[in-house]
């Protein structure tokens, strides 16, 4: 692509994001012209310079991590834990809280921020159980009524010999069906890594928001990079040919907005970034709250469907 | 041996036949390469046409070799009642992916070695005349890779199914998403999920037959939502495959880590049913639902 291809394409992109309602809320404070700015930058950086940024600060170890936003902007939280089955996971939080005054039930991915944590949450990768305890409280807020949000941030499901055991395919096929089924407003935000199956598998959601950071992809650009370039090493080469990053996301219909973040990435400021986080959330869950279920779940279906670029 | 898979010698299998990749015709041979006529269990070498007459199942062993879909497409369905739908639905190249080749080069190579535009062939047909819609998967294209247009055609089939009020009948085999196509192939899995769901509303029935191998973002999708589902002998069957298990974990795997009996054993299929015996039971089911 020339530069002068490339620039279009950025203006495009921009106008896309200026005319997009979900931003509204996070753009009290300048931020259209901020994102101006990182879409300026970005046009001077190589592109693929640009995504590799983007996979680096969506894994940055200082990332605020679906518990550090429930913290900030959930008030009244009750997490509820277990399956009812077999285990509680710690890779995948589920609960209830007050987010703005409204009672919501939120599922999010927790990756566990020292050594020990971190190993507890299995770095993030849910086990079938952990999907199993999420579509037990995807029923309940639909019982109930509670709009649903989920927090994605995994590097996918957990790749073992129990999780396939326990049927980790299945799961993951079958928390989608749930989401498809619901009949009350869903909100998704990727907050750091959406990685494949096991991200999307709480994804399935009326509007899915995307951090300006985070990455949303198939498989991990280490694993992109093994499989076809056979050297894991290339990784930063695959990221830029399968372009994980949200701006990408965007232009492909994959993902509903772009959330902003501090300048320099959510790592800087935790509570900014949950403010605008929150600011999103909010707007997204006004917007579908007067939506009867049955066109939620027709116009969600009709959404998902219309996914794809073929010939 | 519907129902269960360890009784009979014949089909068990003490260790993983190959290794899935999405790329599988890229990756370099094994030192060992043998003949795709060859068993890989027992070494037994058939010619084409006696494998074409034994249903390409190892009348030594009972190995089940790859079928194609167009060969199983002809086993499954009565004479000339196949109606092939949605065959002119192509994969686009919205990346513009390049690794060491250009995807739209794989793509036309798929095409040009196959014979057939997609990794998956959908249609109208009928079984032992109760009418129903297939849905046949290919691994010869691109490992049975699912993009846009593996979903699509999916989708369609679904679609088709719930217009005609009939039964769907879909056979897997497929590495799992198309990396080439990004996260648009991942977004293949909530679009075929809520096809199903769709028929499932609808009070369509769905039967899967999983044959070698079911993995990844097929077996996350659509592949695990059949009413019924039963899959081939030996079959390979897992959303993470055994080698990336063995090399991410160091986990010591079972001997028939992921494989069919597994699954079953694990409560996650409903019956192993040799290609044999499949017509019969699809049948079986059918007049069932009917």
């Amino acid at each position: 692509m020339s530069e002068r291809e490339q620039e279009v394409s950025l203006r495009q992109r921009l106008s896309g994001l200026s005319r997009l309602p979900l931003l509204r809320g996070a753009r009290l404070d300048g931020e259209a012209q901020r994102l101006e700015k990182q879409l300026e930058r970005l046009k001077q950086d190589t592109s693929d310079e640009a995504v590799w940024r983007s996979v680096e600060l969506a894994r940055h170890p200082e990332r605020p991590y679906t518990l550090d936003y429930v913290a900030r902007f959930v008030d009244d939280w009750v997490e509820l834990h277990g399956d009812r089955g077999r285990a509680d996971d710690g890779a995948l939080v589920t609960g209830l809280g007050k987010i703005d005054g409204r009672t919501v039930a939120l599922v999010g991915h927790q990756k566990g921020r020292d050594v020990k944590e971190r190993i507890d949450r299995q770095f993030g990768m849910a086990y079938p159980e952990g999907y199993h305890k999420a579509m037990r409280v995807m029923e309940i807020a639909d019982r109930f009524g509670f709009p649903l949000v989920s927090l994605v941030d995994t590097p996918g499901a957990y790749p073992g010999v129990a999780a396939e055991q326990h049927g980790q395919g299945g799961a993951i096929a079958r928390a989608q069906a749930e989401m498809a089924r619901l009949t009350v407003p869903t909100v998704a935000c990727i907050i750091g890594e959406g990685g494949s199956g096991g991200a999307v598998a709480i994804a399935v959601s009326d509007r899915v928001l995307m951090q300006e950071n985070a990455i949303y992809s198939v498989i991990t650009p280490e694993g992109c990079a093994a499989i076809l370039w056979r050297d894991g090493g290339q990784a930063k080469k695959a990221a830029a040919a399968f372009k994980p990053d949200a701006l990408h996301c965007f232009d492909l219909g994959v993902v509903d907005g772009v959330v902003a973040e501090p300048p320099g990435g959510a790592q800087t400021d935790h509570d900014e970034a949950a403010r605008l986080l929150k600011a999103a959330l909010v707007e997204a869950l006004e917007e579908l709250e007067d939506v009867p279920g049955e066109e939620l779940r027709r116009s969600r279906r009709a959404k998902f469907r219309g996914m794809g670029v073929f010939a | 041996m519907a129902g269960g898979g360890k009784g009979s010698k014949l089909y068990e299998m003490s260790e993983p036949r190959f290794e899935v990749q999405v790329e599988h015709r890229h990756a370099p041979a094994p030192a060992d390469a043998k003949h795709p006529n060859t068993c890989p269990k027992c070494g037994s070498h058939y010619r084409d046409d006696e494998l074409a007459a034994s249903l390409w199942v190892c009348g030594h062993c009972g190995h089940h070799f790859p079928m194609r879909a167009r060969a199983r497409i002809e086993w499954y369905a009565d004479d000339g009642s196949f109606v092939e739908e949605a065959g002119d639905v192509r994969s686009d190249d919205p990346l513009d992916f390049f690794d060491v080749k250009p995807y739209a080069e794989r793509l036309t190579e798929a095409e040009l070695n196959t014979g057939q535009g997609e990794a998956v062939i959908v249609g109208q047909a009928s079984i032992d005349g109760h009418a129903v819609e297939l849905s046949v998967m290919d691994f010869k294209f691109m490992g049975g890779s699912m993009g846009s247009a593996v979903g699509e055609k999916f989708s369609r089939a679904c679609d088709s199914a719930l217009e005609r009020g009939v039964p769907l009948v879909s056979v897997t085999s497929s590495g799992g998403a198309r990396m080439q196509e990004g996260i648009l192939s991942l977004m293949q899995l909530p679009k075929t999920v809520c096809a199903v769901e769709d028929l499932h509303d609808a009070g369509i029935p769905m039967i899967t037959v999983m044959a070698h191998p079911t993995t990844a973002g097929v077996l996350a999708s659509f592949a695990s939502l059949g009413d019924v589902t039963i899959a081939e002998p030996g079959a390979l069957i897992a959303f993470t495959g055994p080698r990336v298990v063995q090399e991410t974990t160091r986990e010591k795997l079972p001997d028939d880590f992921g494989l069919a009996e597994q699954n079953l054993r694990f409560g996650h299929l409903d019956a192993i049913v040799p290609r044999a015996e499949q017509r019969g039971y699809l049948t079986r089911v059918l007049r069932l639902f009917a």
